[in-house]
């Protein structure tokens, strides 16, 4: 007990230690010269992408656009995270489902306060969360903000007026098929744009199928399908995570 | 002192990854070593952030309307038909590039946070599956218990 302590804490000295030594060697604090704020990748899309792509919000087409691989397979990594928790904990047995239904009744005996409080606030939440999705081109925002809010309203309705509640609203196969969906729009998009002779993930083809666009316009619009793909799959992932881990996997009860 | 003033943003990642690396190390409890993984994907989070700031004039990473579709008015832009994008580039302002924030950090931490919150997830789940088998989230009873064959 004690021994692994000192064991410990010479080894984060040490470690420390080298690391601050180290940091005499780092730019300084906000240098525009320093070789990851000046380099050409970062210039590049500073300058040009808005000539490339026309979306103000760099952040935003970087993440979807030019870095799309990365995103895409950290929205499969948040895929493959749920199915996860939902193997390790088990989704119960069919007889601990059918009790769901019974214990839906146990919503009346909920406090009525939170159920009102909840309520009032899911449909604003909600909606401003598809505000962040849909206007993550201007602002700051895009499908993994606006997803995680929208899963934090059903975990609010999960708290507010119990799992069942919720599962009533967004069962778990129903958000398995979301988180699914989502995925797969990402990289159907990237799939028909190999269809089109391009390479993966690149979007300009597209504006051959979307109306009314140029190939810059249709980088701009293949953004926000991918933003959405991304926005179905952390939805439903957040709320796997939080119905499997409040109810040990049972589904039923839950905090 | 003048070495830690200029680089104070390298202190308070180290520290941070510290606690963090102690806890992980440290703590017997399976719960408090996800805690110190938690402080230690934080620290590094706000490093790679500080790492894309740019000083005083630096300002965050989404252009202005101007910036993007040049000084020139709409209605011309969308009488101008085919050629209407060679026309908007002709004109487009000048970007500095010191004085927009760098976008890539911001980027790859987007998305790090995010699938950080999955893994938690993944490992309380599998703490709780755990607690579950071996009654214990402390490590030394659960490694003792592991050694007798129980469980």
């Amino acid at each position: 007990m004690a021994p692994m302590k000192i064991v410990a804490l010479i080894t984060v000295i040490i470690t420390g230690g080298l690391l601050l030594y180290a940091t005499g060697d780092f730019p300084a604090w906000g240098d525009p010269l320093s070789p990851a704020n000046n380099s050409a990748l970062s210039r590049h899309y500073i300058e040009q992408s808005r000539v490339e792509t026309a979306v103000p919000n760099l952040v935003t087409a970087v993440l979807a656009d030019y870095r799309g691989y990365d995103t895409m397979f950290e929205t499969v990594v948040v895929f493959v995270a749920g199915l996860a928790i939902l193997a390790v904990l088990g989704q119960g047995t069919s007889r601990e489902r059918a009790a769901i239904q019974r214990s839906a009744e146990r919503y009346q005996e909920r406090d009525m306060i939170n159920i009102m409080t909840a309520r009032l606030i899911v449909p604003v939440l909600q909606l401003f969360s598809l505000y962040v999705l849909a206007h993550g081109h201007y602002s700051p925002g895009g499908g993994f903000q606006g997803g995680v809010m929208f899963g934090a309203s059903f975990i609010l309705i999960a708290l507010a007026g119990g799992l069942p509640e919720a599962l009533s609203r967004l069962s778990i196969p129903g958000a398995l098929l979301l988180a699914g969906l989502g995925v797969l729009l990402y990289g159907g998009t990237g799939l028909v744009c190999m269809m089109l002779g391009q390479n993966f993930l690149d979007y300009h083809i597209l504006h051959r199928l979307l109306p009314a666009t140029d190939a810059v316009m249709a980088r701009y619009h293949a953004m926000l399908i991918v933003e959405i793909g991304v926005a179905f799959t952390v939805t439903a992932i957040m709320f796997i995570i939080y119905a499997a881990l409040s109810s040990r996997g049972r589904m039923t009860g839950g905090l | 002192m003048e070495f830690i003033v200029n680089n104070f943003n390298y202190w308070i990642y180290v520290i941070l990854m510290m606690i963090g690396l102690f806890a992980m190390i440290a703590k017997n409890n399976l719960i408090k070593k996800l805690v110190g993984m938690t402080i230690f994907q934080t620290a590094i989070i706000l490093f790679y952030v500080s790492i894309g700031v740019k000083g005083e004039g630096a300002t965050i990473p989404i252009l202005s309307y101007e910036q993007v579709h040049g000084t020139h008015h709409v209605e011309e832009a969308d009488h101008a038909g085919e050629d209407d994008s060679h026309h908007a580039q002709a004109d487009l302002p000048e970007i500095d590039a010191r004085t927009i924030t760098n976008p890539i950090p911001h980027v790859l931490m987007l998305t790090a946070i995010v699938v950080g919150v999955a893994t938690l997830g993944v490992a309380l789940a599998i703490s709780q599956r755990i607690f579950h088998f071996y009654g214990s989230l402390d490590e030394d009873v659960i490694l003792a218990k592991i050694q007798k064959g129980d469980g």
